[in-house]
């Protein structure tokens, strides 16, 4: 049992929790993540951690279905089932020069720790965040203490850069190209986003979130196409070169629940007429 | 044997075979031949007194008896129920030759559900030792190794990655071949030796390569988990899996009872397994359970399967479709599983394994509809942590390499079960970890 300290709501939506998880939090690394299962009648998901400190993991979520809107509901001195952790490839950390993070939604959850990470290595770090409006744009103020430049887009222009995240990433491609970027959100975003960075032939990663059961690589539920080759995102990744991916196939992957996850939401809000109570 | 009729159990993960009441075992033990140089000992991999338990049965001593195979086999309810007896123990019995031979499998259950009823008799205990040893895994390999080294004295604790300990006992094998209970009755009784088992701990992340270096031994009885892929076209779509996954999504996370449970798992219309192995069986069984019509694909003849026998005939018990001599090329479907397309095989010459190896026939491809197809054409070891530890070597297919007493390429560290032998069975991983742990006791005492 892994209890939670702090739990808060970020924005619409977006829910913010510190676990005590030991096990995780001494050996996480940028770019890492965690399964968590919140009780015996639950799935196992992943979540990026996004943040350490001393033995407490932060995770950042979206309530999109069932599960995230469990963990929504749960409260400091709550408790988690089972959290298992620190899973995936850690970031690639060196000294590159100059570095772009740009994050899309929820996915800005995963920059402030990788951005740390590339600043102690000595690197200039450039942040790109954007939401469709200023309400669910998430983390500015920690953004701004990691990165030596933050730029900010909302797709409705309510706050920062009207548009998305690629304009200004490619205006800084064209004015003084970075020797890395991160691309980490949603599969589209990162589709996109990750295409401007082609024609300059930048180095440009991204964290692929497809669906995962055990985060260890014995099942192949995670299996993505990088540079023509399948490969298991939980272990070979997530974070995989952005050029090489096959995005379509990820998106589509991602749909493989469409039916159970309606099904599963409508029973939990009492679409079934049980009120969620069995 | 006592099969619940096929018709009934497709609805229900209940148990198959609902075991013998002790007059039947009584009788089947009065039938053995006390046979001054068993045969059957020789079958068994463990080399358990088994003409010795049997003698024990027929007293009415029950208790002697399961006293007798514990010291050899530490999970005999498990091992009764899905040993490959036939090729085995069985299949050496001398009574065999002409008639049946005698059903040691289902007496070896019978004790062993025996003494889960009447309370089991913990061993004693040598005295406390200092030394602290890691178990990586909690399969069997990993349970019979520290079990065995607990007994020792040592401070034993095992290292699980999931949520529940077992390994494929838990997450792999279903609940009609071995009842959940039966493998928590088998864990805690490991635990009540004064192991420690740590679950949601990945060696290697959770417990840095470093810290696992400083325990004064180390057992890697992680397995063989790594799912092989056909590498046909078409496989990356919606509905195919590998059998790890939907066994694992349906035995260790409940998707059958979806949406009580939150986990999702494709039920399917139209199932195809590929394999022919106990993985394939399983992965058929469990689809059929959930209401699908399920064709199994193999690509050599029925006698050629190398899951036990009980297994397949159970499997066509209840309606499952044998297509042998039969291979997959490609599967169809846009992003969604629509079909599979095979191809006949013709039998040709015998290959290493002594079975025929099988050539696609060309021309004979057609196409069998599926809305699921579940692919359980083999496992190897799961290199993340392997890959860590310098100095470790594997073999071809990724296995560990040990010598003869389970002791790998670097000092401390020992490796059982199917990490080091590939894909096997159950009491071969219990043997070899009772083989590694008497080599680590050896090593800590000795020094
Ligand atoms: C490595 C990794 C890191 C992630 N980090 C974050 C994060 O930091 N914050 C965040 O909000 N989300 C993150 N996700 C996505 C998150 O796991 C899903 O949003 C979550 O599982 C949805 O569960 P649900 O039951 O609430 O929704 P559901 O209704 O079950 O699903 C909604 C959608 O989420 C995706 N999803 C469902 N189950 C899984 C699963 N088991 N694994 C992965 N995706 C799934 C599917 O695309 C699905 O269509 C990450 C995913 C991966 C693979
Ligand atoms: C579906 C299925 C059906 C089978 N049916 C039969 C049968 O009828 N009869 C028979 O004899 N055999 C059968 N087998 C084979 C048998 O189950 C295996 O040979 C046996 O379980 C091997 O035991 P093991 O302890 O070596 O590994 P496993 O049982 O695989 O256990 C390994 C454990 O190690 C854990 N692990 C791996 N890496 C790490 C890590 N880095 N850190 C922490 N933990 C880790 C895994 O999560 C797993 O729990 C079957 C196998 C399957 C998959
Ligand atoms: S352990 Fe397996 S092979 Fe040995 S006697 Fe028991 S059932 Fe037979
Ligand atoms: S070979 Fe058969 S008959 Fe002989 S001792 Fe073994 S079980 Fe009994
Ligand atoms: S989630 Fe199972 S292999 Fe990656
Ligand atoms: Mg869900």
């Amino acid at each position: 049992m892994y209890t939670i300290t702090a739990a808060s709501a970020l924005a619409e939506n977006v829910y913010e929790a510190w676990i005590s998880a030991p096990h995780v939090s001494r050996h996480a690394e940028a770019g890492q993540f965690l399964v968590l299962r919140i009780d015996e009648t639950g799935e196992r998901i992943p979540l990026t951690i996004s943040g350490v400190d001393g033995d407490l993991v932060r995770i950042i979520f979206m309530t999109v279905g069932t599960t995230t809107r469990k963990l929504a509901a749960l409260k400091k001195g709550d408790t988690i089932l089972d959290v298992v952790g620190p899973l995936g490839q850690p970031t690639e950390v060196k000294r590159y020069g100059t570095c772009v993070l740009v994050g899309g939604g929820v996915g800005i959850a995963c920059l402030p720790i990788i951005a740390k990470a590339l600043k102690t290595a000595g690197n200039t770090v450039i942040g790109i965040i954007g939401a469709r409006n200023k309400d669910l744009l998430i983390l500015e103020d920690e953004m701004q203490s990691v990165c030596d430049e933050l730029i900010i887009t909302t797709d409705d222009g309510s706050y920062g850069i009207k548009g998305f995240a690629a304009g200004p990433l490619k205006e800084i491609c064209e004015t003084r190209p970075p020797d890395a970027v991160w691309v980490i959100g949603p599969a589209i975003m990162m589709k996109v986003t990750s295409g401007v960075t082609k024609p300059f032939g930048i180095r440009t990663f991204v964290s692929l979130n497809p669906i995962m059961v055990d985060g260890t690589g014995m099942c192949g539920s995670c299996r993505v196409v990088v540079g023509g080759e399948t490969r298991f995102a939980c272990v070979d990744g997530p974070e995989f070169d952005a050029h090489e991916v096959n995005f379509d196939l990820l998106m589509s992957r991602q749909r493989f629940y469409t039916d159970e996850e309606k099904e599963s939401a409508a029973h939990h809000t009492g679409g079934c007429g049980c009120g969620g109570h069995h | 044997m006592s099969d619940r009729p096929a018709d009934l159990r497709v609805h229900d993960f209940e148990e198959v075979d609902s075991g013998i009441p002790a007059e039947e075992a009584i009788a089947e033990a009065a039938r053995c031949l006390q046979c001054k140089k068993p045969a059957c000992v020789d079958g068994c991999p463990v080399g358990i007194d088994i003409p010795g338990f049997i003698r024990c049965i027929e007293d009415g001593d029950f208790r002697s008896a399961i006293g007798i195979i514990k010291e050899s086999n530490m999970l005999p309810a498990v091992c009764g129920r899905v040993c490959p007896q036939e090729v085995q123990c069985e299949g050496e019995c001398i009574l065999g030759v002409k008639d049946k031979p005698i059903a040691i499998g289902s007496l070896e259950r019978f004790l062993a559900d025996w003494e889960r009823e009447n309370g089991i008799e913990i061993p004693e205990l040598a005295e406390k030792r200092s030394e602290r040893i890691a178990v990586v895994g909690s399969g069997p390999a990993g349970l019979t190794a520290a079990a065995e080294l607990a007994r020792n004295g040592f401070s034993v604790t095992i290292f699980e990655a999931f949520h529940e300990p077992g390994g494929v006992l838990t997450y792999g094998i279903p609940e009609f071949r071995l009842p959940k209970e039966v493998v928590q009755a088998e864990i805690s009784e490991v635990k009540r030796l004064g192991v420690e088992i740590r679950t949601n701990y990945l060696v290697g992340r959770s417990l840095p390569v470093e810290e696992l270096l400083s325990y004064d031994a180390i057992i890697l009885a992680t397995g063989a988990g790594l799912p092989a892929f056909m590498g046909i076209p078409g496989e990356n779509q919606i509905g195919v899996y590998s059998a790890n996954e939907f066994l694992t999504r349906v035995n260790l996370l409940h998707a059958d009872a979806f949406p009580h449970h939150d986990t999702p798992v494709k039920k399917g219309r139209s199932v195809v397994v590929i394999g022919g192995g106990n993985v394939a069986m399983d992965a058929a069984r469990v689809a059929k359970r959930m209401g699908a019509d399920v064709t199994l694909v193999y690509r050599r003849r029925r006698e050629d399967m190398p899951a036990r026998l009980v297994e397949a005939h159970h499997a066509e018990e209840e309606g499952i479709r044998f297509l042998c001599c039969t291979n997959p090329t490609r599967i169809l479907g846009e992003g969604t599983v629509t079909g599979v397309e095979v191809v006949s095989m013709d039998m040709c010459e015998l290959d290493d394994s002594g079975r025929p190896s099988a050539k696609p026939i060309p021309g004979s491809e057609y196409i069998i509809p599926a809305d699921v197809v579940i692919e359980a054409i083999g496992q190897s070891p799961n290199p993340l942590l392997i890959r860590m530890i310098e100095g470790l070597v594997r073999e071809k297919k990724g296995n560990l390499l040990v010598d003869e007493s389970g002791k790998t390429t670097v000092p401390k560290i020992y490796a059982a079960g199917d990490v080091a032998t590939g894909a096997a069975t159950v009491i071969l991983a219990m043997g070899a970890a009772k083989t590694a742990a008497d080599a680590v006791c050896r090593m800590l005492t000795e020094e």
